[in-house]
């Protein structure tokens, strides 16, 4: 009877394996009839694609000339990057503490604060980008707040899961010696969780100066704008040295974050 | 007066449990009580009833003659500070330092801000000290607690529990993650702080065996009732079979 059982777990994998790769093809085909897609065109465009960047995409004696400006622009969306991350982790932070089912300080609240970060999370930088055109225009300041936004929404909710996670145990102690709501806060739930919390903007500056990037192409700012006007003018040479400048900054960036992460876990 | 006095405590979870029917007894100034029972009979509800870590749904409890059950927020700090409580997962604040942890239980007794920043007296720090070196732990003082053993771990738990200056220690199975000799050390510990001090010990203890050798009193609970109340000599083989129900075979083994 229990090997009966057995056996039939491993069936119904099975098909719901085999079921899996049907929709998939299935989505698969339908999007690139949809699209007008070629996946083989697509393949076999590939070697041409990186001929042409062969010969016309990399950096010349001319580019070179442009490079301070370039470094100028780049550090714009590096700080714009890092000021929009900072400023939402403080409001994550503050929504974490409500979020959380350890620190939360009524059931309402706890669910506004899951539903407003969720909210947040879900709508993607770039169509935050485009609402905020409406009201700011082709300036900065749209793609501060796109990225604010979508950071905010991230982190509210990775924190509110590291509060939980890391001081659950301390706080349900604190709160046994009769220790206020505040004074848990900042002798329990920062320091347990302050290792994770830091790792996580570390995360989000890495990805927002990515999202920096592409969002300025949309905002007429930072580097993003910089490379489109050189790709349009056809200077694909200083194009391609913007290109390589964001590549080290982001692989830099990478490096010194790893190197926190190990220090501070 | 009794210390303690609990009568006709009920407690319903969210969701239908009924982790406690209709709990009756009383502890007196400085008895050392053992509450005995499977997992899942209500033994961390009971004592987190009592500092009102969990919200009673029906009965009374009183504490010090203070009625626990309908008190503000601001007397629940106080009623809070006057109960130590010592974990299964001793609860400390790890990437703190030992002393950091232990002066944590003198919160209660602070203004907000003070606590937020952690600002204590020379008093209190010198307390502080003197409670680690009674418990063996004073090389440990300024030692990251996830750097300690399970043991020492849970002789920081007491030390935060003992410098509230606390009448009540409530402790949910402080053995229960320690090897037979670090469970000792704990033992012995609470049962000296309990006959040294006078401070009032109430347990839950998975183990039989340290139940019987160690307290004045057992309580017995099954289901969320009292099975058995009562001192330790007079605890039948029968009672602890129907106590413990189908576990007890493993527990009694000699
Ligand atoms: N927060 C909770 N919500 C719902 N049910 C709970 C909660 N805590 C405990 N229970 C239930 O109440 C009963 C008693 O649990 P507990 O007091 O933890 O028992 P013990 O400490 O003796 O193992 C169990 O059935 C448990 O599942
Ligand atoms: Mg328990």
């Amino acid at each position: 009877m229990v090997k009966n059982e057995g056996l039939d777990i491993f069936a119904v994998r099975r098909r719901q394996f085999f079921i899996a790769g049907l929709i998939i093809a299935a989505i698969t085909i339908v999007s690139t009839a949809i699209t007008q897609y070629d996946p083989v065109k697509g393949i076999t465009s590939v070697p041409k694609a990186l001929w042409w960047m062969f010969r016309n995409f990399y950096p010349n004696a001319n580019a070179f000339t442009r490079l301070p400006n370039i470094l100028s622009k780049l550090h714009e969306t590096f700080f714009l990057a890092v000021a929009s991350t900072t400023t939402a982790a403080v409001l994550a932070f503050f929504f974490g503490l409500m979020g959380s089912k350890t620190t939360k300080v009524n059931d309402a609240m706890c669910k506004i604060s899951r539903l407003v970060a969720s909210v947040f999370r879900n709508i993607p930088d770039a169509v935050w980008a485009m609402i905020f055109l409406f009201s700011f225009g082709q300036n900065v300041l749209t793609g501060f707040f796109a990225l604010f936004f979508v950071t905010f929404g991230v982190l509210a909710r990775a924190f509110i899961e590291t509060i939980d996670e890391a001081s659950h145990a301390s706080v349900e102690a604190l709160q046994a010696t009769g220790a206020s709501y505040f004074q848990i806060v900042f002798q329990a739930v920062i320091p347990s969780s302050i290792p994770q919390v830091i790792s996580w903007i570390l995360y989000m500056i890495e990805t927002n100066i990515r999202g920096a990037t592409l969002i300025g192409i949309l905002t007429g700012t930072g580097i993003g704008h910089l490379f489109l006007l050189y790709y349009r003018s056809l200077n694909y040479n200083t194009a391609s040295l913007v290109v390589i400048a964001i590549i080290i900054t982001v692989f830099v960036i990478e490096f010194i974050s790893n190197y926190v992460r190990r220090l501070i876990l | 007066m009794a210390l303690l006095q609990i009568s006709r405590l009920s407690k319903e979870y969210l969701g239908g449990t009924k982790a406690l029917t209709d709990v009756n007894f009383s502890v007196a100034e400085g008895e050392f009580v053992s509450i005995i029972g499977p997992s899942g009979a209500g033994k961390s509800t009971l004592l987190r009833c009592i500092n009102r870590m969990v919200d009673a749904s029906e009965g009374e409890i009183s504490f010090d003659n203070i009625n626990v059950s309908n008190i503000n927020k601001k007397n629940l700090r106080l009623l809070r500070r006057r109960i130590g409580m010592i974990f299964q997962h001793y609860n400390l604040v790890n990437r703190l330092s030992v002393i950091e942890n232990v002066l944590h239980g003198r919160l209660g007794y602070k203004s907000s801000i003070k606590g937020v920043m952690g600002v204590y007296t020379e008093e209190e720090k010198q307390r502080a000290f003197e409670i680690l070196n009674k418990l063996g732990l004073k090389e440990q003082a300024y030692k990251r607690c996830d750097q300690l053993s399970g043991g020492q771990k849970q002789r920081v738990g007491i030390a935060r529990a003992l410098i509230q200056d606390p009448k009540l220690v409530l402790c949910d199975e402080p053995i229960a993650s320690l090897d037979p000799n670090a469970s000792k050390i704990i033992m012995d510990h609470l049962k000296n702080i309990n006959k040294e001090m006078g401070i009032t010990c109430i347990f839950n203890l998975h183990q039989v065996d340290v139940a019987m050798k160690y307290s004045d009193r057992i309580i017995g609970i099954n289901n969320g009732q009292i099975k058995y109340d009562g001192p330790p000599e007079a605890l039948s083989r029968d009672m602890i079979y129907s106590i413990y129900g189908t576990e007890a075979g493993e527990l009694i083994t000699d």
